[in-house]
């Protein structure tokens, strides 16, 4: 079978799995949990089948093309239509398996996670749609359908988030979520729509050899980079990145297996993909924005990580670090690298998510049995948990091992590129914050992480009482744990475990050749391949160093406790709370973006109801003032006689000057009595006329004479309009015949 | 031509819903379940009369500008008087036609209206009356698609308000006499405007009358498009004259108020919030488009040099109503008011995509009148499901509905989705394409009109937060789920959404030709009127 038709299989049978879910899963025995995770599987096999396939083979993809929309002859252009399609490439292909893989194992561990939840079905099914979303991004060949995919992911990651939304939290973090991603988002249509301004199509390859071929979007390099950086606002967005990062966070509202799936290992590594997708059009500027935003959040990332005491939150902000530390990898040019350390990282967060929720699973239980309504996730309720879930732990471990960058883990092979890139970055650019910064972080990373592992598996457990009603978690759930954990040594990427130079991953990925024009172009391939070689060497002493060190601060912080903790946060305790306190940017975000909005809002609404719709009303005062009169009587004039009175008379004054002053200037009469007298005469009849119309003449007179002399059009719906008095609608059709004659009149 | 009993098939989905008025004037008053079928029976034979002309609609013929590009063409010499006093001989013609701008607008208002009629079902005030009114609307809107005569357009214009007039003002809420008041001294206020453009183009227009061979005055809105139907020395005659333009803001105004583009839109949440149901689903699914259908059927083609000098204005205007329309929806607490208040962002882009005067953005505007109709039309039925039940639509006073009432959160989650512009939902489509176009007409009006996108999913998910998330309040504990004809209306527009936003094509297909031609219109001549000048 062609690879290209597989693929389709592998995006389609997820969302079968969740058409059949939603619309018949309640009624499927075990709610249909099987179904899911049998389809899910079937497209884990058949991706493995494309993989291998795939790698060893040609390079191009394989390719689907369709007409989607066709605009027909369009003039000054021609024919044009909107093609679609999809393409597998290895990028692809590697990407599809980490889907398919991670949501498999997610799909498994859920049904023990997820026992007994109130929208069990529906939980299996929103997996669903979330995986065929994500395939869509992974598979497509143009922008059009990976904005397409990119939205629906969005969808999938709010319902997932909101799945508890009975709670408050839940569904302001779900909100959160779709609307800061969306932020982003619109930074990428703006970056679609500049491509299409020039190049009138979405798919990648077509523009890409435009470009190659000389032509760059709207005629400007300087659009080109600003196309490459709003593209890459939608990375921002979805991957979590500085300044955008706030709803990754609060989104571990959501289930914990969501947590993995979505809000770790795949949808977050969306922006990664994407980054990488649109690799060749980026100019050197484009990338040097995106390096520096990947390495200031795995900065602030970081050290947000090391103060935090939720275990998801502390996962989740080592997830925004890693992301940041992969865009960066991709910034830097360190192609291969970066999306290494994506398909790396996605095995060995997905396992410490899940190894969390399994922690999570037997605290929220012994919790359940003793009464105890403390928190479950919180670090310092936990302690020895490693001597009663003994799965749990090694697996932990290996993926803490992994992530920290130790030797002969699949975390030091992608890690050690990645910081070789970045020093190779520095050195031929100059720009030598970035590697700074990316060593800093890995010895940030290994303390936050096993200050995590020794808080909760180490040491005795927080309360006593509650230990022995701790327990191991079902097999449903180890299985995934201990795939993750096997798949997250070197061999399976790499057979040298000391650099993956010259594995199957990095032959199957070589860095795409710019497209962008040689002046705006980032260092070459080979002369940055040549630099990051001889950072080889250096980049493992110093990173084996900096992890190290990070490991035994911790190792002497939470296992020996010679150093005390409590102690170094109460001799900086303005650092220690500016980090607790995640940099305080929700609250900046809250007071500023947030309040502002809704102060306008509130200020335009008032501005519609008395201004905009205060003019309408007021126009309808006067005119009925004006015509009716000032009867206080009648209960639809709201203009009292007194004000009516004045005000009349100040008009007619104004209007009569402005006449007079008009007739003064077209004519070119010099002042004199001429004026005067036309001003006086005007005041006069102005104000006569108010106040014989504020008397009621003008209606009892004019009006009803009108009304009665044409009373046929008044028994017309004269059944109806028996009930609106007051609307007076016949006037103002009398009104309209009479303009109509008048003007009939005047123009022919 | 297809024909039934001697008349073509847009005068029987004309007035086939007249003919459904005198069918029920004729029924006892008492008979209620008689006047309800007869209405549904008279509106499902129009669906199945605009699924006949979906089918038989020919994808390759232009339109606009070209009598032989209409389909389904009607011409019959209406009123012919000759040699009246002080202004010669008077011709109006009976004169229908359809082409790509207008079959989707035929199609909707079908759909619509037949809708409408389900959502009627509960009222229980002289429902004669009621429906008697409801069908004559129906006609009246559907005489606006389909007639190329300006006179009749005008004409069937002016019939649709008066029934509007009073099904808020009798059948409405609280302060329904000052709604439909408003909204119909308003409109009156706009349509005036656009009789005095009729009259100045009627008089600068004059052709060549076959039969007497001498040169007359003609309502014939193609040959007021052909420049060279003015008469030497007529107010509109030329190119980018001060008379032009003035024509081409009254015309504009009379549209403005109709869709609503802001400052004139404040009628439209006081129509909204005191009209039943079912006549906010027909003003905002159907009325709305009038305004922006007669932009598009009228004033750019017939002034192609006004439209290309104010393009920019007319952008802008779109800007203002997508944010503005969005800021102040979000300060709402009021459900339908909210909603009316995102008819009026949405209608923004419909104004954006037009303004872009191109093809993509073109097509975007039309999709987008089209696919606002049906989620709006969710939107609103929404709405109503809720406050038949608990007889308030205050957002702060609902919670926890999903738990509540599954089906029709459901169908909520659709509707909801659509509205934010999710892709694989109709809304989407037609927002993207208007975007896109808009972007390479005037591209930082277009940039800065995409914040409406974030815009509205704050809103959107912060309604969909306070009503159908969290907990529910005690009281609504034994609101009853969504019912089996709640679901009939609503199901099938569900669909419409999901179809058109995963393949547009058949829609997209039906208005390719006329779009083009349009854009040729305004392009060629407009350009033209700027060389001129």
């Amino acid at each position: 079978m062609p690879v290209i038709d597989i693929s389709l299989a592998v995006l389609l049978l997820p969302l079968a799995s969740f058409t059949i879910l939603i619309f018949v899963g309640k009624r499927l025995p075990r709610g249909g949990d099987w179904l899911g995770l049998t389809l899910l599987t079937a497209c884990l096999g058949l991706s493995f089948a494309v993989l291998y396939q795939r790698v060893g083979g040609p390079l191009a993809a394989d390719v689907l093309r369709f007409n989607w929309v066709d605009f027909g002859d369009v003039p000054l252009i021609g024919h044009l239509q909107v093609q679609l399609g999809f393409a597998v490439d290895n990028l692809a292909a590697i990407m599809m398996v980490v889907v398919c893989l991670v949501s498999t194992l997610v799909h498994l561990f859920s049904i023990g996670y997820m026992h007994g939840d109130v929208r069990y079905t529906r939980y299996f099914a929103y997996l669903g749609i979330f995986t065929f979303s994500m395939l869509m991004i992974v598979l497509t060949d143009n922008f059009f359908l990976m904005y397409v995919g990119w939205e629906l992911v969005g969808l999938s990651s709010y319902l997932l988030i909101g799945h508890w939304y009975e709670k408050k939290s839940a569904s302001d973090a779900a909100k959160k979520a779709f609307i800061v991603n969306r932020i982003g988002d619109i930074g990428m249509f703006t970056g679609i729509m500049i491509l299409y301004f020039t190049f009138r199509t979405f798919t990648f390859d077509d523009i890409f050899a435009m470009m190659a071929a000389g032509t760059v979007p709207m005629g400007s390099e300087a659009w080109l980079t600003a196309a490459g950086v709003l593209i890459f606002c939608g990375a921002v967005g979805k991957s979590a990145q500085f300044p955008l990062h706030v709803w990754l966070p609060d989104a571990m509202e959501g289930p914990t297996p969501v947590s993995a799936l979505i809000h770790a290992a795949t949808m977050v590594a969306a922006g990664v993909f994407l980054v990488a997708r649109t690799f060749p059009m980026m100019t050197a500027d484009a990338l040097t924005v995106i390096a520096y935003v990947g390495a200031v959040t795995a900065f602030v990332a970081a050290t947000i990580a090391i103060a935090q005491n939720d275990i998801k939150k502390v996962l989740a902000y080592s997830t925004v670090s890693q992301l940041g530390y992969m865009v960066m990898g991709l910034g830097v040019g360190a192609y291969t690298a970066g999306f290494f350390h994506l398909s790396t990282h996605a095995m060995f967060k997905a396992g410490l998510f899940l190894g969390s929720g399994s922690v999570i699973h037997a605290m929220h239980h012994a919790m359940h049995e003793t009464h105890d309504h403390g928190d479950p996730q919180d670090v310092r309720n936990m302690g020895g948990m490693k001597k009663v879930m003994p799965v749990t732990f090694l697996t932990f471990l290996m993926f803490t091992l992994a992530i920290s960058g130790v030797p002969f883990t699949s975390g030091f092979l992608s890690k050690d590129e990645l910081l070789a890139g970045s020093l190779a970055f520095g050195q031929t650019t100059g720009h030598y914050l970035i590697p700074v910064i990316g060593f800093l972080v890995a010895g940030l990373t290994a303390f936050y992480m096993f200050r995590l592992v020794f808080l909760t598996f180490f040491g005795d457990h927080a309360e006593a009482g509650r230990a022995e009603h701790l327990r191991e978690s079902p097999a449903s759930m180890k299985i995934p744990l201990i795939v993750f954990a096997v798949l997250s040594f070197f061999v399976f990427w790499s057979f040298n475990p000391f650099g993956s130079a010259g594995s199957w991953f990095a032959d199957a990925l070589p860095r795409p050749e710019s497209v962008v024009p040689a002046t705006v172009r980032a260092a070459d391939a080979a002369e940055f391949a040549e630099a990051m070689h001889h950072a080889h060497v250096p980049t493992i002493v110093l990173s084996l160093l900096f992890a190290g060190l990070g490991i035994l601060i911790a190792f002497l912080t939470y296992r020996k406790k010679s150093i005390n903790a409590d102690a170094v946060a109460a001799k900086f305790p303005g650092v220690h709370r500016f980090l607790l306190n995640k940099w305080y940017i929700d609250e900046l975000y809250d007071a500023t973006a947030v309040g502002w909005t809704l102060a306008t809002t509130r200020v335009l609404n008032w501005i519609d109801a008395n201004i905009i719709d205060g003019l309408v009303n007021g126009t309808a005062s006067w005119t009925r003032a004006i015509v009716f009169g000032y009867d206080e009587h009648r209960k639809d004039t709201a203009i009292s006689a007194r004000f009516f009175l004045v005000t009349g008379l100040v008009v007619a004054v104004l209007t009569a000057w402005w006449a007079g002053e008009w007739v003064f200037s077209l004519e070119n009469v010099p002042g004199g009595w001429f004026g005067a007298g036309v001003f006086t005469m005007l005041v006069g009849v102005l104000t006569l006329f108010f106040f014989w119309s504020g008397a009621g003449g003008f209606d009892r007179y004019v009006v009803d004479g009108m009304v009665n002399g044409t009373a046929y059009l008044s028994g017309f719906f004269g059944l109806l309009l028996r009930k609106f008095q007051s609307g007076r609608v016949q006037t103002y059709i009398i009104f309209v015949l009479m303009g109509v004659m008048v003007i009939f009149y005047l123009i022919r | 031509m297809m024909q039934f009993l001697g008349l073509g098939i847009l005068t029987w989905i004309t007035f086939l819903p007249v003919a459904g008025m005198a069918v029920v004037l004729l029924l006892g008053k008492d008979n209620k379940q008689a006047i309800r079928w007869t209405a549904a029976v008279f509106t499902g034979i129009q669906v199945v009369i605009a699924a006949l002309i979906y089918m038989g609609f020919d994808r390759g013929m232009s339109g606009i500008n070209t009598m032989a590009g209409f389909q389904y063409v009607e011409k019959v010499s209406w009123i012919d008087i000759r040699s009246f006093s002080w202004f010669g001989n008077l011709k109006i013609e009976y004169f229908l036609g359809i082409d790509g701008l207008s079959v989707l607008m035929v199609i909707l208002t079908a759909l619509i209206s037949f809708i409408a009629v389900f959502a009627s079902w509960g009222i229980e005030k002289s429902l004669k009356g009621y429906f008697a009114l409801l069908l004559l609307l129906d006609a009246g809107m559907m005489g606006v698609f389909v007639s190329l005569d300006f006179f009749l357009f005008y004409v069937f214009w002016e019939i649709m308000l008066l029934p509007m007039y009073f099904l808020i003002g009798i059948w409405g809420g609280p302060r329904r006499e000052y709604a439909a008041i408003k909204f119909f001294l308003y409109t009156l206020l706009g349509s005036v405007r656009m009789l005095l453009a009729v009259i100045a183009l009627y008089f600068s227009v004059s052709v060549l009358d076959p039969a007497t061979g001498e040169k007359v005055h003609t309502f014939n809105m193609i040959a007021m498009m052909n420049p060279a139907n003015f008469e030497p020395g007529s107010l509109l005659e030329g190119v980018g004259t001060t008379w032009r333009y003035m024509a081409f803001i009254a015309l504009f105004i009379g549209f403005a108020i109709k869709v609503p583009i802001f400052p004139f839109h404040t009628w439209l949440p006081d129509a909204h919030v005191e009209a039943p149901t079912a006549i906010s689903v027909i003003l905002a699914g159907v009325l709305l488009k009038m305004g922006t259908y007669g932009i598009l059927r009228v004033s750019f083609p017939m002034f192609p040099d006004a439209a290309v000098a104010y393009q920019i204005p007319l952008a802008i205007l779109g800007f203002v109503n997508i944010v503005y329309g969005a800021l102040v929806a979000m300060a709402q607490t009021d459900f339908k008011k909210l909603i009316a208040y995102s008819s009026i962002s949405h209608m923004g882009v419909v104004i954006l995509g037009m303004a872009a005067l191109n093809t993509q953005g073109m097509t975007g505007a039309i999709l987008q009148m089209f696919n606002h109709g049906t989620i709006t039309a969710m939107l609103f039925l929404i709405v109503g499901v809720i406050y038949d039940r608990a007889h308030t639509r205050g957002l702060n006073e609902f919670g926890g509905l999903m738990n509540q009432m599954p089906r029709y959160s459901a169908v909520m989650v659709i509707a909801f989705f659509a509205a934010l512009g999710l892709p694989g939902l109709s809304g989407f489509i037609s927002e993207a394409f208007s975007f896109i176009g808009a972007f390479q007409a005037f591209r930082w009006i277009a940039i800065a009109s995409t914040i409406g996108i974030v815009l509205t999913a704050a809103y959107m998910l912060w309604t969909l937060q306070r009503v159908f998330l969290g907990t529910l309040p005690e009281k609504w504990k034994d609101l009853p789920d969504i019912n089996g004809r709640e679901l009939f209306m609503l199901v099938p527009l569900a669909v419409i959404v999901i179809i058109l936003g995963v393949y547009p094509a058949p829609a997209i297909d039906l208005m390719s030709s006329a779009v083009n031609t349009l854009v040729d219109i305004v392009n060629a001549q407009g350009a033209m009127a700027l060389i001129g000048q």
